[in-house]
């Protein structure tokens, strides 16, 4: 019973909430949603006081943005090097492990939120080109000796091209997206993705666009989160699945306290020897602490209006993958 | 700026004895209420750092500035995180000269902004001012590109190690030494018989691995044991320069 009516309001709430952004797409429509939904929610009071957090310190909600926008700019050139060096190279597989949880079929559209220097981007077009190679000899395979007719039919169908995968990078940040452009002009990836800039609380695209979103390792950084989900949810075509990566609460104890002293020891460290900059890694590690835990993120996903939302832990829960769909 | 009119209000109270107690004094005050006024760091571009975190920052740096001897900010870095016993050591000679303990008490800075341009080259030639200025033009340098220091954890070794680098550009002109490598290692010679900064003796003894074999030659034939003579020689270098230095002649 209980459920049925927590079901029912969430679907009307979403549509409440859908039905606001069809009516009007001016700044105000903005006020109306935080101030209907602020208050049905005990994480936003922040938006309220109007201040937040900036990794340990607290700063003025307009400065975030600006403050985040800074530490990027001047990490951008050195993002891949650092991220190798801190995480010893596990940075991959988690960015991997992500790609087979979304298991994407060819001819879907994605949209790389927070993508920076496209690390998603790349490996889902890879993926989706792999996979589509892979359909291709399946489907030689089960068609040994076709006749002529099998054959011609082959051929027209095979003149349309492979079903073209598409990957939006967005990033609010404009140099970060300068490394990932030049980083796919070398990896020699010409089609199939798109730079676009843009605020993840408030993206440029119309609405029901994208089959998948993705956003990794980026959401932190954003000062309301839950207008972050609820632009996600937006941008969604009806059955799109919305999927996070990002540094979550490590469960084990033990694994905690080395992960703790590893992050406030050494990351820093590394930041100011390799990239010549304490501050924006010092900035890194606090935010991962303050971000919410797997839990607490999973409802506000439900909240934000996404079905089935579940989440993965991986490597011990230093990092979580998020999922939920748009129905 | 608290400091001198402190300094002043004593100075017509008291005499000598009472000045040189002020000083100790004052040094203690600043740290205690300055390290709430930067919120747990005692000085604006302070970083707290445990002991682990310099021996990784001395050692990464010190492998940072091996591969890329332009990476000025890892030799700073080098030197901030090995050199507090030789900064204490230091402080104490200037402590002992007079010159050296006006240039504690008052912290000039030697930048732009507090040198006078057009009186220093209004200055004769052979003049350390005038030279100064024809060192930075040929060069192509600034004072202020001097990285600020982060990683010392006492205020007023932090002060000792700022001057130590803004005073380096100057030690240049008094060697007449260029910024090429060759110059910098003389530098970095006569610094590390002066300073005993373990920076300038890692750097005087692994710069000359980068040089060519006519350049190592002169380097070990006559430059070097010229610098190592007068390094140890000299008087605290980081004493003199104060204001008023500028018109002093330059002798070779």
């Amino acid at each position: 019973m209980a459920a049925s009516i927590r079901t029912l309001t969430l679907r009307v709430l979403s549509d409440f909430t859908r039905n606001i952004h069809h009516v009007s797409r001016s700044p105000i429509k903005h006020l109306c949603c935080r101030a209907g939904f602020t208050g049905c929610r005990g994480y936003s009071d922040s938006t309220e006081g109007r201040s937040t957090h900036f990794g340990y310190q607290t700063v003025p909600e307009e400065e975030k943005a600006g403050k985040v926008y800074k530490v990027f700019e001047s990490v951008a050139n050195n993002y891949d090097v650092m991220n190798d060096a801190m995480s010893l190279g596990i940075h991959r597989l988690w960015k991997d492990t992500l790609l087979h949880i979304m298991n994407p079929q060819p001819g879907l559209r994605l949209l790389d939120t927070a993508g920076g220097t496209g690390d998603i981007s790349f490996r889902f077009l890879e993926y989706t080109r792999s996979m589509y190679d892979r359909q291709q000899r399946m489907r030689v395979k089960s068609h040994q000796t076709p006749s002529w007719q099998d054959i011609a039919d082959h051929y027209v169908s095979d003149e349309a091209g492979p079903p073209r995968s598409h990957a939006v990078v967005c990033d609010i940040n404009k140099e970060m997206l300068k490394v990932g452009k030049q980083r796919a002009e070398k990896a020699g990836i010409t089609t199939g993705l798109s730079w676009v800039v843009g605020d993840a609380e408030e993206l440029p695209f119309d609405d029901d666009q994208f089959d998948i979103y993705t956003i990794a390792f980026g959401i932190r950084n954003v000062t309301h989160i839950e207008q972050a989900l609820q632009e996600a949810l937006r941008v969604l075509k009806p059955g799109g699945r919305f999927m996070c990566l990002e540094f979550s609460k490590v469960t084990n104890p033990l694994l905690a306290r080395l992960y703790d002293t590893y992050s406030f020891q050494m990351i820093p460290v590394l930041g100011e020897v390799i990239a010549g900059d304490w501050k924006s890694y010092q900035y890194l590690v606090e935010s991962i602490r303050k971000f919410p835990d797997q839990e607490t993120f999973k409802e506000m996903i439900e909240d934000a209006g996404f079905f089935c939302v579940q989440y993965f832990n991986l490597t011990g829960g230093i990092v979580a993958v998020h999922s939920g769909f748009k129905l | 700026m608290r400091r001198l009119s402190g300094a002043v209000l004593l100075k017509t109270s008291c005499g000598y004895y009472c000045r040189r107690s002020y000083g100790v004094l004052t040094g203690q005050q600043y740290t205690s209420s300055d390290s709430k006024q930067y919120d747990g760091r005692l000085y604006p571009s302070h970083i707290p750092t445990s002991s682990v975190q310099k021996a990784v920052l001395a050692l990464g740096s010190g492998v940072a500035a091996l591969k890329n001897p332009y990476r000025h900010d890892m030799v700073a870095v080098l030197g901030e995180a090995t050199g507090h016993q030789a900064l204490i050591k230091l402080r104490n000679r200037m402590r002992i000269d007079p010159e050296g303990y006006t240039i504690l008490k008052e912290r000039p800075r030697i930048r732009l902004s507090t040198l006078d341009l057009t009186q220093m080259s209004a200055l004769p030639d052979g003049t350390l001012g005038r030279e100064y200025l024809r060192f930075l033009e040929e060069n192509r340098v600034t004072p202020d590109s001097r990285a600020d220091v982060k990683f010392v954890d006492d205020e007023e070794l932090a002060y000792v190690m700022q001057r130590y680098r803004e005073v380096h550009d100057l030690l240049h002109t008094l060697l007449s030494m260029p910024t090429n490598m060759l110059g910098e290692v003389v530098v970095k010679l006569f610094e590390a018989a002066q300073t005993g900064l373990p920076m300038c003796v890692l750097g005087a003894t692994l710069g000359p691995l980068r040089l060519s074999v006519s350049r190592l030659q002169l380097l070990v034939q006559s430059l070097g044991p010229w610098a190592l003579r007068n390094g140890g020689r000299a008087r605290c270098v980081l004493s003199i320069f104060s204001n008023g230095a500028g018109s002093r002649t330059l002798m070779s």
